[in-house]
């Protein structure tokens, strides 16, 4: 009753107190409650319109990305196969090969799982999880799992004739460590450490650090592509912010059928261009600058990641560039120039702070999107191209260590969103224009 | 850029250097999309002129990449792919936000930042990163590999373009015509079709091309959670590339540079006659 008659309610006001003085409406209840009743029910109206994309998102976006970002640390494969190991481990210091009752345990452990139905068998994500670890691991556990129904007491003897692996402290020392249903490893080993002997944390032999690197480079790529687009946006932007609206927009043009051209077509395009027998090469040995064998290696590296990414970000450059350019008065310039400043010093005292607004916005702008991306650097970055995206990529399709790939990916989404905070600290979400 | 009178010969010099620069970056720009499209009428499997065609040799010239594209089932099937999943995620995302964008606009929001910053997450969180969280979900729903996961996908990644341009249309919206609506005996209902919509219909058309684009030439999703089925034209060129890398590729990005172009057309008509509504002349 009360949800429909908030609007007649509201149409009484100031129609009739109560016995106490108070105002209230044609049906007696007190002005106040009415107004807050019509309130909570507007408010209930404005959320049942973004209850339906809010639910979707939250489905369909936010919580496969929770769940992704939960794999970085879940750890429930040694804790699932081997429980009674696990127990009979507490005691064990952590030197040498463990005694007998713990390869007891790991027998009766490894029978249990045998006669579960072949789906729900423990073992199989078992060793590939040790493999992540120890390489080798996995084969020692599925050559080990067959012949466990023969084995015989004493059990340690059995398990170590079968695979040498079972008589290493190291594999010992990582069912120890890692047997608990939460794990830091993937994050040690995405930043380039391991554990040692004693269980501490140290840096990883030179020849397989990877990681660090690579985020490394990834962050100089994007600074490289950033400095590019802001090289070559500033000019154009300037330059169209100090023509007449009519031909600004059509030379805008320019900039916007890249921008509205598909990724994939301005990749391809660059491959034809950049390539060693494409159009760039092609004519420079043509007009005879350079030799048939001295042609260029402008794909497939650095270079042409570096080219193609400037080409496809530079619009994000211009667009909020051009935006704040066209409002600044041109009086200001001419004014310091009156005042007996130097062109030079004109732009760099009075026009340039001006543009900074603009510059911090495309510049976070294109940082964030070339420090996630994936698809041209897959395609024209060849090896020293590559950046995080593609080493992502790489462990969820092919090497399938998807608690790596949740691990690389969570610090990359938290780098992202740290910037996206500072780019609204900046310049606000609300001046991400579109088109 | 008209040149004042008091301009010195350094000055002078400056101007045009400056005017040339500006052109060589435009160039840039443009060149590498305008140069595919003469390549694609190449007689040879090359990517590169051949020697008739810059003799403007008509021997030279020829439409096979065209008719191989056009005689090819795979391709036949990602354009069909392409429409019919971008269409479908387009009509999700666009009912979605816009009813989520006319929530937002009210005063009476609770919460207002913090749902916003939900809504257009899709739109920050890198790709590779959505694509690896809906591959695990998506997987474990066992909607991956079907239209379905590739459309909710897409719908998802389109609504932040559609929230925020229905927004902004928004915030120039007279909220007492809703009232007056109300006052002269309109339902709801009535009055969002009748009063709110046609106001708001070039934000809202403007917000669904974004979404369209947007699923029409996403990628990284598509190869992680579609299947041979659900083949996109920008899967398809994927393969192009670094499979069997043929010519055919460029008659379709001529044919896709055709579609942007149009579509740019509409977008630019769609501005200025927003424009000529608010009653903003363009200069």
């Amino acid at each position: 009753m009360a949800i429909q008659s908030a609007t007649s309610e509201e149409g009484a006001i100031g129609t009739a107190t109560d016995s106490r003085g108070r105002l209230v409406t044609s049906d007696g209840t007190p002005l106040r409650r009415a107004l807050e009743r019509a309130n909570r029910r507007r408010k209930l109206t404005a959320l049942a319109l973004v209850a339906p994309l809010l639910a979707f998102i939250l489905i369909f976006f936010a919580f496969p990305i929770a769940q992704m970002m939960w794999r970085s640390v879940d750890n429930p494969q040694i804790v699932n196969a081997l429980p009674r190991t696990l127990v009979a481990l507490e005691d064990w210091d952590g030197q040498g090969v463990p005694d007998e009752p713990v390869f007891a345990a790991l027998h009766a452990d490894m029978m249990e799982d045998l006669d579960r139905p072949r789906r729900e068998q423990a073992i199989g994500p078992l060793g590939i999880r040790l493999n992540y670890e120890l390489s080798a691991a996995r084969s020692a556990i599925s050559r080990t799992a067959r012949s466990v129904p023969n084995f015989e007491e004493p059990y340690r003897d059995a398990f170590t004739d079968a695979h040498r692996l079972w008589g290493q402290p190291e594999l010992w020392q990582i069912i120890k460590r890692e047997g608990r249903p939460l794990t830091l490893s993937y994050y040690v080993a995405a930043l380039d450490r391991e554990y040692d002997a004693d269980g501490n944390i140290v840096k990883r032999p030179e020849n397989r650090q990877i990681y660090v690197s690579l985020f490394g480079r990834t962050l100089a790529l994007s600074v490289a592509i950033t400095f590019m687009t802001f090289i070559l946006g500033f000019p154009i932007a300037y330059y169209l912010s100090t023509l007449p609206m009519r031909y600004a927009n059509l030379l805008m043009i320019a900039v916007l059928l890249p921008f509205w051209t598909s990724l994939l077509v301005r990749t391809s395009a660059w491959i034809v261009l950049l390539q060693q027998q494409g159009v760039i090469n092609n004519a420079l040995v043509g007009m005879g600058f350079i030799g048939d064998d001295g042609r260029f290696s402008l794909i497939y590296n650095q270079t042409g990641t570096i080219i193609a990414m400037t080409h496809i970000l530079l619009p994000f450059m211009v667009l909020p560039l051009y935006s704040v350019m066209r409002t600044i008065p041109p009086s200001y310039m001419r004014a310091a120039k009156s005042l007996g400043a130097r062109p030079w010093t004109a732009f760099r005292r009075v026009y340039f702070p001006q543009t900074l607004p603009g510059i911090g916005a495309g510049g976070v702008l294109v940082f964030i999107i070339s420090i996630g991306y994936y698809i041209t650097p897959a395609l024209v970055g060849g090896q020293s191209g590559r950046m995080i995206s593609n080493e992502i990529a790489r462990h969820i399709q092919q090497s399938l260590n998807w608690g790596l790939a949740a691990a690389l990916g969570t610090m990359l989404l938290v780098g992202v969103l740290v910037l996206y905070w500072l780019y609204n600290r900046l310049v606000g979400a609300d001046s991400l224009k579109l088109g | 850029m008209s040149m004042p009178a008091y301009y010195t010969v350094k000055d002078k010099i400056w101007h045009y250097t400056f005017r040339v620069i500006c052109y060589a970056i435009f160039f840039f720009l443009l060149a590498p999309i305008l140069i595919m499209i003469p390549l694609s009428f190449n007689a040879q499997p090359f990517f590169t002129f051949t020697r008739e065609m810059l003799t403007l040799n008509p021997d030279g010239y020829s439409l096979r990449w065209y008719r191989d594209f056009l005689g090819s089932e795979s391709w036949m099937r990602s354009i069909r792919n392409s429409f019919s999943i971008g269409i479908a995620a387009t009509i999700v995302s666009t009912t979605l936000g816009t009813l989520a964008a006319l929530g937002l606009s009210r005063s009476e929001m609770p919460a207002k930042g913090l749902i916003m910053g939900i809504l257009i997450s899709p739109m920050i969180v890198p790709l590779i990163i959505s694509a690896a969280g809906m591959f695990f979900f998506f997987s474990s729903i066992n909607i991956a590999q079907t239209y379905l996961g590739v459309v909710l996908a897409h719908a998802a990644l389109g609504t932040p373009f559609v929230v925020i341009t229905v927004t902004a249309t928004l915030v120039g919206f007279d909220q007492s015509l809703i009232r007056a609506a109300a006052n002269l005996g309109a339902s709801p209902t009535r009055t969002f079709f009748k009063i709110t919509m046609p106001l708001i219909l070039p934000g809202v058309v403007s917000g669904a091309l974004f979404a369209f684009i947007t699923s029409f030439d996403e990628i990284v999703v598509v190869l992680f959670v579609a299947g041979v089925e659900q083949r996109t034209i920008p899967r398809e060129m994927w393969s192009g590339i670094r499979e069997d890398i043929s010519p055919t590729i460029l008659a379709v990005a001529t044919i896709l540079v055709m579609i942007s172009i149009a579509l740019l057309t509409v977008v630019e008509l769609l501005r200025r006659r927003g424009e000529r509504l608010r009653g903003v002349t363009p200069g």
